[in-house]
C-alpha cells in the first residue's frame, strides 16, 4: 500500500510538472501583458510602465527561463526554509497573499454545498432505487434530469430574485397570502404522499391531508409570529432529540429491541441536559467549546451505551453516538435560529444576501456571526445544490441497483432477514463504495467549477480571481489559480483511488 | 445462418392442430432502433429537438438561405410597447385570441426582435455542441481503440495524457483559449474544447477493447490472418458501438451547458456573434424591468440540454435493456 502511494505521488508530481508548463505556455502565448500600454500617448509614461511591468514579470528573458524563474519560486513553497514566491499580478500584490486569501472563501462555498448534496443524493437516490418504478422514482428521476440540465447561472439569477429579493419582501411583513399557502400544501402534500407510498387511494388521502396539515401549520407559525422571531425552545429540541434517538435505534437495530431503545432516549435526554445547563457558557462561545461540550456530550452517550449495553454494545455505542450528534446539531440550529431576530435588525430587514461571503464589518454574538454566514452561504449552495445532487441520485441509484440484484443480497434474503436489516446492512454498504470514488473525483473538480457560482454572487475566491485575471492576460494570477487546483484535482484523485482499495476488499493495490 | 420462415410441423398426431411458427431474423440495429422508440422520455426528448433544430435554422435562414421569419437579428428598431413579447399564448382570459405578433419574444433594448436573436444565438450553440460532440467522440474512440487494442507503449503515453488532461480544469483552459482566439469564431472554439473533453470516452472505450481483446472471435480473427485495423474495425469497434454512441449524446449535452457557462463568462462566443449563454450574461441585470429578455434563452438552454439526455438516456436503455423493464 505505500509502496502504491509513493509511486502516485511521484507520477502525480510529474504529471502536475507536464500541466504547469502547458498552462504556462498556453497563458504566455494567449496574450500580451503589456498591450494595455500600446496606446498610451505619452513617450515617457508608456516607456517607464513598460519596463516596470517587464521587469515584474520577468518579461525580458526567453519563455523557458521565465518558466524556471517561476517553477523555483513555487518549489519554494513546499520545501521549507525558502520563500514562497508565485510572482506577482499586474498590479503588483504577491499571488500567494491573493490566494491565501481567496482559497478559504472558496473552500467554504465548496464545502458546505458538495456535503449537503452528497448526503441528500444518496439517501434520495437509495430511496428510489429501493422503491424502483414507483411514482417517486419517476418524479424523482424526471427532476435529476431536469436539474442535470440546468445552466447554473440561470438558475442564480433567478434564485436571487425569487429566492432573495422576493422572500426578504415577505418576511418584512408575514402573512399567509394565497400563493403562498398554495406553495405550502404543494410542498407538504407531495413530500408526504412520496414517502408514504401505498395504493393510489392511500396517496391521494395522504396528500390531501398533508396539503392541509401544511397550511395549518404554516398559518399558525404566521400567526405566532413565528417568522419575525423563531426559534425552537428546549421542548422543541427534546422532542427533535427524542425522535433521534428512535430514528438512530431503528438504523442500527429495530425497534423492540428496548435495551438500545432505552439507552439512545437516555442519551438524548442527557444531551440535552448538558447543553441547557451550561446556558451561560453558549452565550458566546467559540467553536473550541462547542466542539468540546459535544465530545463530553458524545462521551457521555458513549458511557452509558458500554455500561449498559450488554449484549448488544456494539449497536447500542453507535445508535448513541448518532443520536449525540442528532442532539449536538439541534440544540446548534436553536441557538442560531434564535438570534435570527436580532440579526434581522442588524441587517435592516434584508436578511438573506445575496453577494459576498459575510456583511462587512458585521459585529455581533458568535450565534449572529453564523447566522450571517449561513445566510451568505444559502443560495449559493442551493445553486451548487440543485446541479450536484441530481448527478449523485443518479448514481447512487445505479449503484444501489446493481447491489440489490447480487447473488449475495438475495442469499440474505434466503436467510430470513428483515428487508431493513437486508438494504442496510448488506446493500447500503457495497452500494457506497463507488460513491466514495466518485464523491472524492468530484469535490476536486467542484473546486474549479465555483468559478460561475463566485462571479453570479459576488464572492471574492478563486473563481472571480481567475476570471479576473483571464480578462487581463495576468499570467502569475493565473498560474496561481491554476497550480491551487491541479494540487487539490491530483490530492481528491489519490484519495479516490486509495479509499476504493481501502473499502473494497477485493481490490488489491498491485 | 438465417431463421427466417422456419416452419416446424409436430408430427405426431394427426387431429393436433397445426400450427406455424415463424422467427423473423432481426439485426442488432433494428433491435436498438425497436426499443428506443419505446421509450417515451427519449421520443418526447428526439421531437423537442427536432422541433428546436428546425425552428432555429429556417426561421432566420442560415448562411446564403433566407427564412421565413421577415425580420433580422442585427437591425434595430423601434420599441414598440417597451419591447414586451406580442406572444400571446392564453386565448381568452385577455380578450385577444391565439396571436403570435410581430415581435413574440419580445424586442431588446435596443429595439432588436428577440426571437430572431435567440433563434441565432441557438443555432451557434447548437453548432458548437454538436461539432464538439462528434469531434470529441471520434477522437476518444480513436484514442480508445489504439490504446487498447495494442497496449505497451503507446497505452501507457496515452492514459498518462488523458490523466494530464482530466488534471487540468476544462473552463479554467477553455477560459484561457476562449479570450486568446476568440475572435476565431465559434468554430474554433468548438475544436478547442473538443480536443480537452476526448478524454472520458477515451478510457470508456480503452477499458472495453481490454476486455474484448481476449475474447475467441478475436482470436480467431487473427489466427485467420486479419489485419489489425480489420480486427479493430470491423469486430471489436461494432461491440462497443452501444457505449459510443451513448457517450456522444451526453458530451453533446455536456457541451451546451459547457459553451454557455464560458460564453456567460466572457470567454466562448465573443460579438458580434451571438450564443444563448452570452445572451443570458448581457441581459441578467434587466432581469426585474425586461424578464423576457432573459427567460427566452434559459428555456432553449434548458430544452435542449434536457431533450439530449433524455434521448441519451433512452439509447442506453435500448443498447442494454437489462438495466431497465424495456416496457415502462
Amino acid at each position: 500500500m505505500a509502496a502504491y502511494i509513493i509511486r502516485r505521488v511521484l507520477a502525480s508530481l510529474l504529471i502536475l510538472l507536464a500541466a504547469t508548463f502547458l498552462m504556462f505556455a498556453l497563458v504566455s502565448l494567449s496574450g500580451d501583458p503589456l498591450a494595455e500600454f500600446v496606446n498610451n500617448p505619452d513617450q515617457d509614461q508608456k516607456a517607464l510602465l513598460i519596463q516596470a511591468r517587464t521587469e515584474a514579470l520577468n518579461l525580458d528573458k526567453p519563455f523557458l527561463v521565465q518558466y524556471f524563474l517561476w517553477l523555483g519560486g513555487a518549489l519554494g513553497c513546499i520545501v521549507p526554509g525558502m520563500g514562497c514566491d508565485l510572482g506577482v499580478n499586474l498590479s503588483n500584490q504577491p499571488v500567494t497573499s491573493l490566494l491565501s486569501d481567496a482559497f478559504p472563501t472558496t473552500l467554504q462555498l465548496v464545502l458546505a454545498a458538495t456535503v449537503l448534496s452528497i448526503v441528500l443524493g444518496v439517501a434520495i437516490g437509495i430511496i428510489s432505487a429501493i422503491r424502483q418504478y414507483s411514482a417517486f422514482d419517476y418524479t424523482i428521476t424526471f427532476a435529476a434530469f431536469l436539474f442535470f440540465s440546468l445552466p447554473i447561472f440561470w438558475v442564480a439569477v433567478l434564485l436571487k430574485e425569487f429566492g432573495a429579493i422576493k422572500i426578504n419582501n415577505w418576511l418584512a411583513d408575514p402573512a399567509v397570502t394565497i400563493p403562498v399557502a398554495l406553495v405550502m400544501a404543494g410542498f407538504s402534500a407531495l413530500f408526504f404522499s412520496a414517502i408514504i407510498g401505498g395504493t393510489r387511494k392511500r396517496r391521494t388521502l395522504v396528500a390531501l391531508a398533508a396539503g392541509a396539515g401544511g397550511i395549518a401549520v404554516f398559518a399558525l407559525l404566521v400567526t405566532s409570529g413565528w417568522f419575525v422571531n423563531p426559534g425552537m425552545g428546549p421542548g422543541l429540541v427534546t422532542l427533535g432529540a427524542l425522535a433521534g434517538a428512535v430514528g438512530a435505534t431503528l438504523l442500527f437495530t429495530n425497534l423492540e429491541n428496548r435495551r438500545v431503545l432505552f439507552i439512545a432516549l437516555a442519551t438524548a435526554v442527557v444531551g440535552v441536559v448538558i447543553a441547557y445547563s451550561a446556558t451561560p457558557l453558549l452565550e458566546d462561545p467559540s467553536w473550541f467549546t462547542l466542539f468540546g461540550l459535544g465530545v463530553v456530550a458524545t462521551l457521555v452517550g458513549v458511557g452509558i451505551a458500554a455500561l449498559f449495553g450488554d449484549i448488544d454494545r456494539a449497536a447500542a455505542i453507535r445508535a448513541s453516538v448518532v443520536t449525540s450528534v442528532i442532539v449536538g446539531l439541534l440544540v446548534f440550529m436553536d441557538k442560531t435560529i434564535s438570534s435570527f431576530a436580532a440579526y434581522s435588525a442588524s441587517v435592516n430587514g434584508r436578511p438573506i444576501a445575496t453577494v459576498g461571503s459575510k456583511t462587512p464589518n458585521f459585529e455581533g454574538t458568535f450565534w449572529e456571526t453564523t447566522l450571517d454566514t449561513m445566510t451568505h452561504l444559502a443560495l449559493p449552495t442551493i445553486a451548487i445544490m440543485l446541479i450536484s445532487f441530481a448527478g449523485y441520485s443518479r448514481y447512487s441509484r445505479a449503484s444501489m441497483l446493481e447491489v440489490m440484484n447480487a447473488d449475495y443480497v438475495r442469499t440474505a434474503r434466503a436467510k430470513g432477514l428483515t428487508e431493513r436489516t437486508v438494504v442496510l446492512r448488506h446493500a447500503f454498504r457495497n452500494a457506497l463504495i463507488p460513491i466514495a470514488t466518485l464523491a472524492a473525483l468530484d469535490f476536486g473538480a467542484v473546486i474549479g467549477g465555483a468559478i460561475i457560482t463566485e462571479t453570479v454572487f459576488g464572492w471574492k475566491g478563486m473563481g472571480v480571481l481567475f476570471t479576473s485575471a483571464v480578462g487581463n492576460f495576468d499570467t502569475y494570477q493565473i498560474m496561481g489559480v491554476f497550480i491551487v487546483t491541479a494540487i487539490a484535482v491530483l490530492i481528491f484523485n489519490l484519495i479516490a483511488d486509495i479509499s476504493y482499495a481501502v473499502l473494497d476488499p477485493r481490490i488489491r493495490l498491485s | 445462418m438465417s431463421l427466417s420462415n422456419l416452419r416446424l410441423e409436430p408430427e405426431i398426431k394427426a387431429d393436433a392442430p397445426e400450427r406455424e411458427f415463424t422467427i423473423k431474423a432481426r439485426t442488432q440495429g433494428q433491435m436498438v432502433r425497436a426499443r428506443f422508440f419505446r421509450h417515451r422520455g427519449a421520443m418526447i426528448g428526439f421531437g423537442a429537438i427536432m422541433f428546436v433544430v428546425i425552428i432555429a435554422y429556417t426561421s432566420i435562414g442560415f448562411g446564403p438561405i433566407p427564412g421565413w421569419w421577415g425580420l433580422d437579428f442585427s437591425s434595430t428598431g423601434e420599441l414598440v410597447n417597451e419591447g414586451r413579447p406580442t406572444l400571446d399564448l392564453i386565448p381568452f382570459v385577455d380578450g385577444d385570441g391565439l396571436a403570435i405578433g410581430a415581435h413574440p419574444f419580445g424586442q431588446d433594448t435596443i429595439g432588436r426582435d428577440y426571437f430572431a436573436l435567440t433563434m441565432r444565438g441557438t443555432q451557434i450553440s447548437l453548432m458548437v455542441a454538436f461539432v464538439i460532440g462528434i469531434l470529441s467522440t471520434f477522437l476518444g474512440t480513436v484514442a480508445g481503440a489504439i490504446s487498447g487494442y495494442y497496449g505497451g507503449t503507446s497505452e501507457a503515453v496515452i492514459m498518462r495524457f488523458t490523466d494530464l488532461l482530466l488534471t487540468i480544469p476544462v473552463l479554467i483552459v477553455a477560459a484561457v483559449v476562449g479570450q486568446g482566439f476568440g475572435d476565431s469564431g465559434p468554430f474554433f472554439l468548438a475544436v478547442v474544447l473538443s480536443l480537452l473533453i476526448w478524454t472520458y470516452l477515451a478510457r470508456l472505450v480503452r477499458g472495453e477493447f481490454l476486455s474484448l481483446r481476449e475474447k475467441e472471435f478475436v482470436e480467431a480473427a487473427r489466427a485467420m490472418g486479419a489485419s489489425s485495423t480489420r480486427i479493430i474495425f470491423r469486430h471489436m469497434l461494432p461491440n462497443c458501438i452501444g457505449t459510443i454512441i451513448v457517450s456522444a449524446t451526453l458530451t453533446i449535452a455536456a457541451a451546451i451547458l459547457i459553451e454557455a457557462a464560458l460564453s456567460y463568462l466572457g470567454f466562448g462566443v465573443q460579438s458580434p456573434d451571438t450564443s444563448l449563454g452570452l445572451l443570458i450574461s448581457t441581459y441578467q441585470t434587466a432581469f426585474s424591468t425586461r424578464p423576457w429578455l432573459f427567460w427566452w434563452p434559459g428555456l432553449f438552454i434548458i430544452t435542449i440540454a434536457l431533450s439530449v439526455n433524455f434521448i441519451g438516456d433512452g439509447l442506453r436503455d435500448a443498447f442494454d435493456p437489462r438495466q431497465t423493464r424495456v416496457r415502462a
